[in-house]
């Protein structure tokens, strides 16, 4: 279960960011995560959740944004359906991932004096 | 001031960071690969399932190249060094990274291995990853190209149950094809129909490192990979 592993770099992420700004208390994480990302997101907030309590995160609420996979062809720009080939009907291009692969910390909501 | 109630507490602020949380491990990755590159390596990752034949497939390969192609690779592993060990045999260059518990190899832990590997005399090296078809998908280690590992015993819909880790494969290796005679329930044609609904660009190579059969596609594939390199 690598969501440890995400859950720490997150918060490590957050850390430099109130040290960097003099944050007092950090209220809430916006993150987005796609549906290919390879991350779950139940077991990225359970993760989370057993992380945050001993660290700047204890206070704050982790919200997070799930973003589905979006396929397009290079060249026409069709969309492409997912589940079937993932060649473009119309020139029999290879589609491209154009979102759902990602997973971003967006933004830190923090106090600051 | 505090928007909520007006207390005269510290204000809370937005901070945009929009920034990939794995943007530390692709860093280090990259460091990984201009490492690499400077040496002349030709570096592939190799996932696939505990037990898909990872192993067997680097020792196999080793044998085919003989003196022709100098070897090093690292293995990651939970718990023992039984892979390494089995590489060092086959007369590969090796190190294992026992991982304990984590399930999957990170730039850093690759990192670390390096400092205490030689590659001058190296070519070609394998990153066998540990064994999982989730965690190891998305963590980029510095490689040219991500080779996925698929014994034909694992049945037909792996690629679908698992489509991130398909997702990124550069290509994919059926294995034990040697065992297809008693897999009456498992189809190639249909492994390779599910590939190409989770891959844009299917590329798939059948063997078996027991037989020998197929090794040559995958040989041939690896020195193309390595002419695209030195190019």
């Amino acid at each position: 279960m690598h969501e440890y592993s995400i859950v720490a770099s997150l918060v490590d992420r957050v850390e430099r960011e109130v040290r960097a700004r003099g944050a007092s208390a950090v209220h809430r994480l916006h993150v987005r995560v796609g549906e290919l990302s390879g991350v779950e997101i139940d077991l990225l907030e359970t993760a989370y959740e057993t992380f945050r309590p001993a660290t700047v995160c204890a206070g704050a609420a982790l919200e997070v944004e799930r973003v589905a996979a979006r396929w397009g062809c290079p060249r026409c720009r069709r969309q492409l359906a997912a589940g079937e080939g993932l060649r473009c009907p119309g020139c029999g291009k290879p589609g491209r991932l154009s979102q759902g692969d990602e997973i971003v910390l967006q933004r830190i909501e923090m106090e600051v004096a | 001031m505090c928007e909520t109630c007006g207390c005269g507490d510290p204000e809370v602020v937005p901070v945009e960071v929009q920034e990939s949380l794995l943007a530390d491990n692709d860093r280090r990755a990259e460091h990984n690969r201009e490492h690499f590159r400077r040496h002349g390596v030709t570096a592939v990752n190799l996932m696939g399932s505990p037990g898909c034949g990872k192993t067997a497939l680097l020792e196999a390969t080793a044998l085919a190249l003989g003196a022709s192609t100098r070897l090093a690779a690292v293995s990651g592993d939970l718990a023992t060094d039984n892979d390494a060990d089995r590489l060092a045999a086959a007369g590969i260059a090796s190190r294992s990274i026992t991982t304990g518990t984590a399930c999957h190899l990170d730039a850093r832990l690759v990192h670390r291995a390096l400092h205490h590997m030689e590659l001058d005399d190296v070519d070609m090296f394998f990153i066998e990853n540990v064994g999982n078809l989730v965690c190891p998908a998305i963590y980029d280690l510095g490689q040219e190209a991500n080779v996925v590992a698929l014994s034909m015993t694992e049945g037909e819909d792996k690629p679908l149950k698992y489509p991130v880790m398909f997702q990124r494969a550069d290509l994919v290796l059926l294995t034990k094809i040697d065992l297809e005679p008693h897999l009456p329930g498992v189809s190639r044609e249909t492994v390779v129909a599910n590939l190409a609904k989770v891959m844009p660009e299917p590329r798939w190579l059948a063997l078996s490192a027991v037989t020998g059969e197929g090794m040559e596609g995958w040989l041939g594939w690896l020195a193309e990979l390595e002419r695209s390199i030195a190019a």
